[in-house]
């Protein structure tokens, strides 16, 4: 595949690592988070990991969309899949999310009728085939795939589909960053910045992380090459003696975000005044919910939807996990109680979650050389 | 100072519980059947091993071959069964009846069996078009000829409008086990060659693509056809050195050799450079996100053969027309067993796992 091979290329990938245990001041332990669950999945997918010097550790962030839905969100999901006549959508991923009572696809089994779908449009796409039914997607995600909500919404506006509604739960990226900055338990060197977020958002948004809390950020792709060339590009700036927000995915981010869609989701969307988060308790002006303009397609007003917030079970630690406190394994309950097949926390569902990935590709991880 | 190298003892021993955990007979204890339990992977597992063998017990069953061994006055025989519910009924390269055909063919033939006759079971849908009805009977007799198998007995059901999506099949296969076949998984060696018989991914990729709810654009063929001639052409030339085979249908490759490392309790290791994926596949896993090594076949086995025999069996492999591209994609190793790890083209290695969940269903 052309544009993408090249970005795999492992002789390519050999000279990165060579510069970067160039870059490594020797004897330094170096602490970089990658905020994004894609950057966590392609780690782990690749196995990246082995190419960096031991001294290099890699902590997984919250940029995970599954894994910040909170329970008691699922559960409000699973009420509104069992209303009467209603056909709810979600993404694949959400299915499997467990709530305080069983998941959606449990829900399914016992006779909800829940769809899975690849995109908003295709929920539209369901409400304009099933006229006699009420159609609700289950919006989640960050700014990447907020604008694919707004836009499907704005096309419903414009079709006149009536019976299609939104539940949205889309949240937006820096306050998290921002809560987790203050945290004082979490010592970073340096972040790898969200590359796809930043194609919506632009990198600008991230430069108080340098500014107020004196870290480089460096906004990368998602193959191989790009986290490896934004690992080093962290490595050169503390050496410089420099710390701003760098660009290596400039391929695809424009430094000031895509315009439209940002401009899309203001008229779609408004800050929630707060949003809960799985682990993170809650986060003001973390959260999205349809504006004013668009009330009638918002599920949460069409529906009664309970709203009840639930306690993540004791055993679980998703929180310290998507907050890079502690590694997936260090968790209680990781690959013994909670499995990819039987999850008990969110970080277990998803294949962007740390637990997940961890489990499922990052176990026997080849011993590396400390510089 | 720098923190050791080595993964932490406490790691080390998180590792280990996991593994015993996963080595325990997996256990059935859901509420309701979901359609994970049909995808091929561990819900499937759970309810195999958790809920029918421990009911039916017996040694043949336990082993849970593709087919089953009976031996009859010393004539060895394998039976093995299969319902087809793919939908849509006809996509690129094929159709339900050929299906139906094939699928069942092939898991005789990677038991080392001779495939002979198949039985044939039509459920029919109230009001499905005679027409659509006459074409997959067809299918089912062109398939059955080029396989060299004949239908020798068969029923048909009816069921009401909205039940059965058209038309289910299920076939039953007789087949007479070839005496240069002495395949079992306890039979992996550390050293033994893991050989693919061609491209991976195309019939669930077809599969998807034909119900067109991804509005891709590009035409990729099912590869559904007998294995038969290959694994013939194999045994031919590597006889008992060929240990262990499977057909790579649900849930992939991934899945197959998953499942033989815990069978064998060897580890494998594969190369992913060496897997053999056609570009229009590889485009198509790639925007949906799916790892072809998961995406089922219904055309391809995986051998396993003595590390000595491995060139001509791969040479044999090669010849037979559809496998052309048949490549070694890896060996078995001893250290961790029941483990699979990939070499990732990269230059990373990772553990490739059994497959949860289930990306796409009704794929056969």
């Amino acid at each position: 595949m052309k544009f993408v091979d090249e970005f795999r290329d492992a002789e390519l990938g050999r000279v990165v690592a060579n510069e970067i245990l160039a870059s490594v001041e020797p004897g330094r332990h170096y602490k970089f988070m990658e905020v994004c669950g894609g950057h966590t999945h392609s780690i782990y997918k690749y196995g990246v990991d082995d190419l960096l010097p031991a001294n290099i550790e890699l902590v997984h962030g919250p940029g995970c969309p599954v894994c910040v839905i909170p329970m008691g969100r699922v559960d409000d999901g699973i009420a509104l899949a069992h209303e009467p006549g209603v056909i709810f959508t979600c993404f694949g991923d959400m299915m499997r999310v467990p709530g305080s009572n069983g998941s959606l696809l449990e829900a399914k089994a016992a006779g909800a009728d829940v769809r899975m779908v690849y995109s908003p449009l295709d929920a539209l796409r369901i409400a304009k085939q099933n006229p006699d039914r009420e159609v609700i997607f289950f919006a989640i995600g960050f700014e990447t795939t907020a604008p694919s909500t707004a836009l499907t919404l704005k096309r419903a506006r414009a079709e006149e589909v009536s019976n299609f509604s939104c539940m949205c739960s889309h949240v937006t990226i820096v306050p998290p960053l921002r809560a987790l900055l203050e945290s004082p338990d979490l010592r970073l060197d340096g972040f790898i910045g969200p590359g796809h977020v930043s194609t919506v958002v632009g990198a600008r948004p991230f430069e108080f992380i340098p500014a107020d809390y004196g870290k480089p950020v460096v906004v990368a792709g998602f193959e191989p090459l790009d986290i490896l060339q934004a690992v080093l590009m962290i490595l050169r700036q503390l050496a410089d003696g420099r710390c701003l927000v760098e660009n290596q995915y400039k391929r695809v981010v424009p430094y000031e975000g895509n315009l439209k869609a940002l401009e899309v989701m203001s008229e779609v969307f408004e800050l929630r005044p707060h949003f809960e988060w799985r682990g993170l308790g809650f986060i003001s002006h973390s959260g999205l919910k349809l504006s004013e303009a668009y009330a009638d397609l918002d599920a949460e007003r069409r529906f009664r939807v309970p709203g009840v917030p639930v306690a993540d079970p004791k055993a679980c630690q998703c929180g310290e996990v998507l907050k890079g406190v502690i590694k997936p394994w260090e968790c209680k309950v990781f690959g013994t109680a909670c499995t990819p097949e039987r999850p008990i926390g969110t970080c277990m569902v998803s294949s962007e979650g740390a637990c997940a990935a961890y489990y499922n590709y990052g176990r026997f991880a080849r011993e590396r050389e400390v510089v | 100072m720098a923190e050791p190298a080595v993964v932490s003892e406490r790691e080390q021993k998180i590792l280990g519980i996991i593994e015993t955990a996963r080595g325990k007979r997996a256990k059935f204890r859901d509420e309701h059947i979901t359609m994970a339990h049909g995808a091929g992977g561990k819900a499937t597992q759970s309810l195999i091993e958790g809920l029918l063998v421990p009911a039916f017990g017996g040694e043949a069953l336990a082993e849970l071959a593709d087919a089953g061994r009976i031996e009859i006055d010393g004539l060895g025989l394998a039976l093995t069964t299969d319902s087809y519910v793919v939908k849509p009924l006809r996509f690129p390269g094929g159709s339900i009846g050929e299906l139906a055909v094939n699928g069942t063919v092939n898991d005789l033939a990677v038991s080392g069996a001779r495939p002979l006759a198949l039985s044939l079971s039509l459920i029919l849908e109230e009001g499905l078009p005679a027409e659509e009805l006459g074409a997959e009977v067809q299918a089912i007799a062109a398939a059955a000829a080029k396989a060299g198998v004949q239908i020798i007995t068969g029923d048909t059901k009816v069921v009401e409008r909205g039940h059965a999506d058209g038309m289910y099949v299920c076939t039953t296969g007789v087949g007479q086990r070839d005496p240069r076949a002495l395949l079992s998984p306890q039979s992996l060696k550390p050293g033994d060659k893991i050989l693919l018989s061609g491209s991976i991914g195309e019939h669930g990729t077809a599969i998807m693509l034909a119900r067109g709810e991804f509005e891709l654009d590009a035409t990729i063929a099912s590869d559904t056809r007998s294995l038969w001639p290959v694994v013939d052409a194999v045994l031919d030339v590597a006889g008992p050195q060929l240990r262990c085979m499977r057909d790579a249908t649900r849930g992939g490759v991934a899945s197959v050799l998953n499942e033989l490392a815990r069978a064998s309790g060897v580890a494998m290791i594969v190369r992913e450079r060496d897997v053999p994926v056609d570009p229009a596949v590889a485009g198509a896993s790639e925007i949906l996100g799916i790892d072809p090594m998961y995406v089922a076949n219904e055309g391809k086995l995986v051998a396993f053969v003595a590390s000595e025999a491995a060139d001509r069996a791969l040479e044999a492999m090669q010849a037979v027309a559809g496998c052309e591209d048949a490549a070694e994609i890896g060996e078995v190793r001893t250290e961790p067993p029941g483990m699979v790890l990939v070499e990732t083209s990269f230059g990373g290695r990772r553990v490739m796992d059994q497959l949860v969940g289930d990306p796409l269903p009704r794929i056969c």
